[in-house]
């Protein structure tokens, strides 16, 4: 049970926005900013981070002349993030 | 790899969990803003109630000619009672979101008033269609199971406990529709819009503010 437990999310940045992606689809930057409170920066390497192991997907466009850029999980995502909160719980029974 | 303590870990999980609400449901409905709801309920089936019983004591004939200003009447004070309701639950809503820290006007209250409100809408048309068409008797079950749906659809985008109040509010709208003899239509319609969202508001009251 324990391999399951995945490096990638050794972030609580990470961890927060994988678990917002989780319940939404395609969700903003400045949404997900507002709910982590992290700053730009933080947050951008966080998401490349998670997108550069194909975990997440980045949609850009533009809606009239702003930028908006918003993000969703891959299948991939979903299953590792899974396993991922199955081996934190597996965890935590096995010290009770 | 990073060696986590049990305790550590918890907080990780229940971080997981709330950013999950957070994000996708709207969840600073109020306790008091059940309870106030029901109040108002309450109190204007007490008006309509008295005003039901001065028409009816009035002798034969002008009872009956009086009957369409009575039905005026009752529509003002369920809109008056209405709009009370409405504005007293946004503000406790408002007063709550603010301790949660959670904004009135984001993606999960949108969506929760969309929700809402199209089984509502659809439900007051449908209302308006049986007071032109004389079925006055129809009025308050079908407000009683229109309401449930809606609250069983906004159920998703909130507290999910909201469900079983739109149970309770349909069961009673179907049991009005049996029981349906002169006068029942008011006492459905205080115990689902009045006595249920008192009861619940309550429940909600000691569930989540005993922190």
């Amino acid at each position: 049970m324990i391999e399951n437990l995945n490096k990638v999310f050794e972030s609580r940045v990470r961890l927060g926005i994988m678990s917002i992606l989780m319940v939404n689809e395609w969700v903003e930057f400045k949404t997900l900013k507002e709910l982590l409170k992290v700053t730009d920066g933080n947050l951008a390497s966080h998401l490349g981070a998670l997108e550069k192991k194909h975990l997440i997907e980045i949609n850009k466009e533009f809606v009239g002349k702003k930028p908006r850029t918003t993000y969703k999980t891959t299948l991939e995502g979903k299953v590792l993030f899974n396993k991922h909160l199955e081996a934190l719980e597996a965890l935590i029974k096995k010290g009770e | 790899m990073v060696v986590l303590t049990k305790k550590e870990q918890l907080q990780e999980l229940s971080e997981i969990r709330s950013l999950m609400e957070r994000s996708s449901r709207f969840i600073s409905l109020s306790g008091m803003s059940g309870i106030s709801t029901g109040i108002s309920a309450i109190i204007g089936a007490l008006i309509a109630y008295w005003r039901i019983s001065i028409y009816s004591h009035k002798d034969g004939g002008i009872y009956i000619d009086s009957v369409n200003t009575l039905m005026w009447e009752l529509i003002i004070i369920a809109s008056v009672v209405f709009i009370v309701a409405v504005c007293v639950a946004i503000f406790f809503t408002i007063k709550e979101s603010k301790k949660q820290g959670q904004s009135i006007f984001d993606k999960s209250s949108q969506q929760l008033i969309t929700n809402l409100l199209i089984p509502l809408v659809t439900g007051g048309a449908f209302c308006i269609i049986l007071i032109y068409n004389n079925m006055l008797w129809m009025v308050a079950p079908s407000t009683l199971i229109f309401y449930g749906l809606a609250l069983i659809n906004a159920s998703k985008f909130t507290l999910d406990n909201i469900k079983y109040l739109g149970f309770c509010e349909i069961i009673l709208g179907l049991l009005n529709g049996i029981w349906m003899s002169a006068g029942n239509g008011l006492l459905f319609w205080s115990i689902g819009f009045g006595l249920l969202h008192i009861i619940y508001g309550v429940f909600m009251h000691f569930k989540y503010n005993k922190g």
